[in-house]
């Protein structure tokens, strides 16, 4: 597999397809890998795929030392293909201005990454090459792909509160989870602006919550749940918890999986004059 | 709190300019009594209303906040509510998801001739988050730091009255 990606990246390279390859490349050690970006056909060698490939490479994008490399090619996994869908749904990248070379994936990380136990997308859904074997993806039952968050919304009330507040509590307001994500992609940030201040910059509980919520509800209806927000977070804040239970919200109620169907509407610019509304008085 | 005994909660209305405001109007024209516990906020429309200004609310010591606009179908601008609709539909499950109370945070539509449901519908807030008692969860969070509680919306001594001159 790696070889054939090596190959095709090199191909792509020499006849001037794109000008960038981003993909994974070794790290320091064999558990870990790195980000590579690959502009010369002779270095494809640097490229590399095994189960330590976790993270999602779109984030790459949205940043503007990236940008300037010229048109990429984008090594995917399944899960990371749908960002591109919302971020193609979303007009931020066109889908001309990308090469896709999708990678069949069966789980990142060791142990099992969480966002694995529930995939449904081993094959992506959009791709310009795919590399390894087209498998069949079969969509798994609502339930299943958020039973992650049956403990916690089984929590009381009081629980609930106690437990993200001391989550909470640990945020030093690095904004990693908001860097890193390919989907926060504002030139400005919410927290960045002052006139008025919405959002308590400093590291304090009040700015905390309000900073977390916020971010989590910025991303309703969009987050694929890709954890990367939790992975980079330095004080090991569940966040992905938060998008999950979005995602979940934004399924339940308006039956749409964010980068799954590309034909579908992006749920939180339309409406239906059908929606829930039991909770309105 | 100055005065435990007597908790009278702060109540936020967040309301649109078109129904449910000329609906509170028209509550006053009527000379319908409510509890005075609520601070109206004029909005344009429902649609205009960023969550973030609810979690403000709180963040600055409300203890309940209505949000309120025109019945669906019936919005100024024709689809403000119903894309506000959309955000509280995940908005409401996340503030609960985060530990805060569901009665804390309500929804209604409001039009401009029911001044009736007006009355009705702030009492029973108002009622449901007096049995609740004060935000405390949020509250505590404020007074930590050299900070203490943020400016503006500070809990005064006489929380019932109207302060308007």
């Amino acid at each position: 597999m790696i070889e054939a990606l090596r190959k095709k990246a090199e191909e792509l390279l020499k006849n001037k397809t794109v000008s960038v390859v981003f993909g994974y490349g070794e790290g320091s050690t064999p558990e870990r890998t790195r980000p590579v970006f690959i502009t010369k056909p002779e270095e494809v060698n640097k490229l590399t795929w095994n189960k330590y490939c976790v993270y999602n490479l779109t984030t790459y994008l949205k940043r503007q030392e990236t940008r300037k490399l010229g048109k990429p090619a984008i090594v995917v996994k399944g899960c990371d293909a749908r960002t591109l869908i919302v971020l193609m749904k979303e007009s931020q990248i066109k889908r001309e201005d990308v090469y896709i070379l999708g990678v069949s994936c069966d789980g990142v990380g060791d142990p099992l990454a969480e966002k694995c136990k529930a995939c449904d997308v081993h094959t992506p859904r959009i791709y310009d090459d795919l590399i390894g074997e087209k498998g069949e993806n079969k969509e798994l039952p609502f339930d299943e792909r958020y039973a992650e968050l049956d403990e916690y919304e089984n929590l009381s009330e009081k629980e609930k509160w106690e437990f993200w507040q001391k989550q909470f509590e640990k945020c030093i307001k690095c904004y990693a989870c908001s860097n890193i994500c390919p989907l926060c992609f504002c030139d400005r940030c919410i927290v960045e602006k002052n006139q008025p201040q919405w959002i308590d910059p400093s590291a304090h509980a009040r700015g905390n919550l309000s900073w977390n919520v916020t971010r989590a509800y910025h991303l309703a209806g969009r987050c694929i749940n890709c954890e990367e927000c939790q992975r980079v977070c330095p004080v090991d804040i569940p966040l992905n918890l938060l998008n999950k239970k979005l995602a979940k919200e934004a399924e339940k109620n308006f039956n749409y999986r964010p980068g799954y169907n590309i034909d579908d509407e992006l749920a939180m610019s339309t409406y239906n004059e059908k929606d829930n509304q039991d909770f309105v008085r | 709190m100055s005065n435990e005994t007597t908790f009278e909660p702060r109540i936020v209305a967040f309301l649109c300019n078109w129904c449910t405001y000329a609906g509170a109007d028209l509550a006053g024209t009527g000379r319908k009594q409510y509890q005075a516990n609520v601070r109206i906020i004029k909005l344009p429309c429902t649609g205009g209303i960023d969550p973030l200004f609810l979690i403000k609310a709180f963040e600055r010591g409300a203890d309940g906040i209505l949000v309120s606009g025109c019945h669906p179908g019936d919005c100024h601008y024709n689809s403000g509510n119903y894309h506000a609709r959309r955000r509280w539909n995940v908005f409401k499950p996340l503030l609960e998801f985060c530990g805060i109370n569901p009665d804390r945070i309500q929804f209604s539509w409001i039009s401009a001739a029911e001044g009736g449901k007006w009355v009705e519908t702030i009492n029973s807030v108002i009622d449901a988050v007096r049995v609740l008692g004060p935000f405390e969860g949020y509250q505590k969070i404020n007074a930590i730091g050299p900070e203490g509680p943020g400016e503006g919306f500070a809990p005064s001594s006489d929380t019932t009255g109207c302060e308007c001159k």
